[in-house]
């Protein structure tokens, strides 16, 4: 980082580590995005290698939310290219995704308040698992959803919503999972718990993508991390070297 | 009444097809959160396609093959092509927006049936199995009223079995909570939203043909449609959510109209009051029932924008249309000054709606009803060539406007709309009618000196700057601003401690009270007035046009109003060109539809486009000249932001926070390097700059 340019504007993307670079399974190459014409991301660099799970850190307003909504076709970028398993995705639907394989768990608590535990559950073949299937494996995970499976998911404790969110991550078997802010308004306990399943996903060979503001959780869990600072990826690393630099990149103190 | 039974049964069966209409529109409500008020006339079009299809004057197919191609290919094709034109492009748009759009597809297909496909004429509607019919307690009850008995409990058991028991139907809830969730999920919420508005209208296909021979022995355009939209009052009975309430609602309905026959005495006063039952319902649901709260969640972001009129700007547009009006006065002949001076009336009543849908957001679909009061308290309460009755005419309106509005207050959006077409029909059917009301239609005398029609029409233009003026000042004003900032978020006004009920009232009184002058003028523009000038179904293009014109502006009103007037004189004036007459009586319900597209307005989208490109000459020229120079320059940018780079060796430039540029733009002569060294203090040998001289 150059000590006199510390406008977030200015900060330099890093150089991908050559390890990131083999074989990804998501990688983003130098995409721009903007909402109307405030552009939010300036050109970012990321790869995802099949198989390992990568933590998105950094500040609020950084733009890890939108190139999470860039990568699952929630969004459309201004430039760059989108490219899943090799392939270049522009263009694609986020439900054309989510039929390839891409489970994307959204900000808050991605599921349906007005539908039963087991609706919620019912709305995750359309990844082309049986409803039977999808409820088994949810329930051995999560015994308490199975208590709850004709409850209102809107009544349930924010654990639980988020629980039954991670349940689709967990059942209908993704070749990529993006998570974003799974911690959000959650208790510790249920953090802990929260990426206990995470860990076990990713044991299961499974590409994971997490975005989190607070990452003290989530470096346990993941092989590399990211940092992003003003729309641009500015420091990629293994977790251990970069949780020093985390401190700094929020505070702002260099 | 030892007959009572037998009118219950008929009672059922009533309400069994205003549930079945009704669910349809719960279920297009719930899935795309757009209230259908084209609903009741889906049901009707259907009805005439059906005795187009099965009737031996129109292609005499069988009954059964002509229910089966109606329900199941053209009303959910019908449905699924409305979705996809029409609805889809009014997501992220506000209510007034959604309203008006269905409100213009109402129109549309009234005119397009009226006018265009079956002109009036006598087509009689036939019940299924005519000769079956049983007597109950004295009551004649057929077999087609226990069809509709039968269909319903099977279009309930079908909708539940849907909505619960498969995924589509799971999925349709879905779409509900979270649009962009159901695609993460894998489903496809658009193909979910044409499934909903198919079905929609295949139920209230459904509805129209098993109503059309109940309702009359013919079939009959508004009566067919007021039948289709009597039960909305079934779908808010279900808070248009819950299923089951919404056919609990409909039976509701149903049997109270039927014993209303029985137990109402059968005066002179009450006639209309049968038929305005399911209004009456509809009205007390809408007061009763419990609302939802303030909105406090998410700052909507909506794609219209609001522009203010000018106090200047609208004394220029008064002086140039009163110039206008008496030009085109004095060169045309009579009929054409009749006829703008109908438009200027109009201008005059969709200016009522600018405070109101305008600067409130609040919908009144009773703009006329309040003219036709205004007029009766002109001409009969004292002599309307007296200036004084105009003053009294907007006063009683205005004051009539706020009662009305006193009770519907706690309503919002929808609710308040359906409670302002309720009073108009209940008006309509039960007070417009009377002897001592318009019934005997009322001559208007005019002011003093207007006699003359010419002179009348630059009144009229007179009028409607005066009116204009008076709310582009009310506008501009501290209550304006209380309007404003209610329509832009009630919860946060609340919180500041504004009065929103009587905020609401004041815009309530204030639109009621120029519909009440508006009323006048048309009373003194015609030779007599009755019902049918006043009636509900008038006051639907006000709000099209308006909202067209671009409700948030007095220019809008105007623009709106003379358009609205210009279509009838067109589609006369090309009577012998094929289509076309056609297509401008369409006029109004086509632009009201396509303004799902651009939903700001004409007047304000033009004025904006001028804006746009002006902006855009100014930007372009600001980055040709930067471009121009960048190759000669290697001087330094000094601003808030440091410029951008395109990438391509030129230089963007936000002309709003445009850097000042040193060695760039001109030279960097040595004397400018001396100013700055002496601004910095520093000496020539600090600097790395090399000047250029």
């Amino acid at each position: 980082m150059d000590p006199r340019q510390p406008s977030e504007a200015n900060a330099r993307a890093a150089a991908m580590p050559p390890e990131l670079m083999q074989d990804p399974l998501l990688e983003l190459e130098a995409v721009t995005a903007a909402y109307g014409r405030i552009q939010v991301l300036n050109g970012v660099d990321l790869a995802v290698p099949a198989g390992t799970v990568l933590a998105l850190l950094g500040p609020n307003g950084g733009g890890k939310s939108t190139t999470l909504k860039v990568a699952s076709c929630q969004m459309e970028p201004t430039s760059g290219r989108v490219k899943i398993a090799g392939r270049t995705v522009n263009g694609a639907t986020s439900e054309q995704l989510a039929e390839l394989g891409v489970c994307t768990i959204p900000e808050g608590r991605g599921i349906f308040a007005n539908l039963t535990v087991r609706e919620n559950l019912e709305l995750a073949t359309y990844t082309g698992k049986s409803l039977s299937a999808i409820e088994d494996r949810t329930y051995s995970f999560f015994p308490r959803l199975a208590e709850r499976r004709h409850q209102l998911a809107g009544t349930m404790s924010g654990g639980e919503q988020q629980m039954l969110s991670m349940s689709r991550a967990l059942s209908s078997d993704p070749v990529l999972l993006m998570l974003d802010e799974l911690s959000m308004g959650l208790a510790p306990l249920v953090v802990e718990e929260l990426y206990a399943v995470v860990s076990q996903v990713a044991g299961e060979g499974v590409s994971i993508l997490v975005v989190e503001q607070f990452a003290r959780t989530v470096l346990g869990v993941a092989d590399w991390a990211a940092i992003m600072l003003g729309g641009r990826i500015t420091r990629v690393g293994p977790p251990g070297e970069l949780e020093q630099e985390l401190t700094a990149a929020y505070l702002g103190d260099r | 009444m030892e007959n009572l039974s037998g009118f219950l049964i008929l009672g059922i069966a009533t309400g069994s097809l205003y549930a079945i209409a009704a669910s349809g529109l719960v279920v297009t409500y719930t899935t795309s959160g757009i209230f259908n008020f084209a609903h009741g006339a889906t049901g009707m079009v259907m009805a005439y396609i059906y005795w187009q299809i099965t009737d031996p004057e129109g292609w005499g197919v069988h009954p059964i093959l002509g229910l089966v191609v109606v329900l199941f290919i053209v009303a959910p094709l019908f449905g699924a092509l409305v979705e996809r034109v029409i609805m889809r492009g009014l997501q992220d748009t506000s209510l007034v927006t959604k309203l008006v759009v269905t409100i213009g597809l109402m129109v549309g297909l009234r005119e397009l049936v009226n006018q265009v496909l079956w002109p009036p004429a006598v087509r009689p509607a036939a019940k299924f199995f005519p000769g079956d019919r049983w007597t109950l307690s004295g009551v004649s009850v057929t077999a087609h009223d226990l069809i509709g008995i039968a269909v319903a409990i099977l279009v309930a058991a079908g909708l539940y079995l849907l909505l619960y028991k498969t995924r589509i139907g799971v999925s349709m809830r879905a779409v509900v909570d979270d649009r962009e969730l159901v695609r993460l999920n894998g489903g496809r919420p658009n193909r979910l939203s044409m499934f909903s508005w198919g079905l929609g209208a295949s139920l209230a296909a459904l509805a129209g043909i098993l109503a059309a021979p109940i309702v009359q022995s013919t079939l009959q355009v508004d009566p067919l449609t007021i039948f289709v939209i009597n039960a909305y009052a079934a779908a808010v009975i279900g808070r248009l959510q819950s299923l089951p309430w919404t056919f609990a609602g409909g039976i509701i309905i149903g049997v109270a109209q039927n014993l209303a026959v029985v137990y109402l005495p059968q005066t002179e006063a009450l006639t209309g009051l049968r038929p305005s039952v399911p209004t009456i319902l509809l009205f007390i649901t809408l007061l009763v029932l419990p609302q939802t709260r303030l909105r406090t969640h998410s700052l909507q972001r909506l794609r219209e924008s609001v522009p203010h009129s000018t106090l200047q700007g609208t004394l220029l547009m008064t002086a140039v249309l009163m110039a206008a009006v008496a030009l085109v006065a004095q060169v045309s002949d009579a009929r054409m000054v009749l006829d703008l001076s109908r438009a200027l009336v109009l201008c005059i009543m969709i200016l009522s709606l600018v405070p109101l849908t305008g600067f409130a957001g609040q919908i009144s679909l009773a703009q006329w009803t309040f003219g036709g009061i205004g007029v009766w308290v002109a001409a009969t309460w004292i002599s309307s060539s007296n200036p004084l009755s105009l003053v009294l005419a907007a006063l009683v309106a205005g004051a009539v406007g706020a009662v009305v509005a006193l009770p519907a207050l706690r309503l919002q959006g929808i609710y308040l709309a359906l409670a302002t077409m309720a009073f108009a029909v209940l008006m309509d059917n039960l007070v417009f009618k009377q002897e001592w009301m318009l019934g005997s239609s009322i001559v208007v005398d005019r002011l003093p000196g207007l006699e003359n029609d010419k002179v009348f029409a630059i009144f009229l233009a007179l009028m409607f700057g005066l009116l204009a003026l008076f709310v582009v000042w009310l506008r501009r004003g501290p209550f304006g601003r209380r309007l404003q900032a209610m329509k832009d978020s009630p919860a946060a006004c609340a919180t500041l401690g504004l009065d929103l009920t009587r905020t609401k009232l004041e815009a309530f009184a204030i639109s009621a009270a120029i519909a009440g002058i508006g009323g006048v003028m048309l009373g003194m523009l015609k030779p007599s007035v009755g019902p049918n000038d006043f009636l509900m179904f008038n006051s639907l293009p006000l709000l099209l046009m308006g909202v067209v014109g671009g409700i948030t502006a007095v220019g809008g009103a105007l623009f709106g109003g003379l358009l609205l007037g210009a279509f009838p004189v067109l589609a006369r004036v090309l009577a012998d060109v094929p289509v076309l007459p056609e297509l401008f009586l369409l006029g109004p319900a086509l632009a009201g539809i396509s303004l799902g597209r651009n939903p700001n307005g004409a007047v304000n989208e033009i004025t904006r486009s001028f804006r746009d490109r002006n902006e855009a000459r100014r930007r372009r020229k600001e980055l040709r000249e930067v471009a121009d120079v960048r190759p000669e320059g290697d001087g330094v940018a000094i601003g808030p932001e440091a410029p951008a780079h395109a990438g391509d060796g030129r230089v963007l430039i936000d002309p709003l926070d445009e850097p000042e540029w040193l060695g760039i733009d001109r030279p960097f002569t040595q004397r400018e390097v001396q100013a700055l060294n002496e601004a910095l203090d520093l000496k020539e040998s600090d600097l790395d700059v090399t000047a250029r001289s």
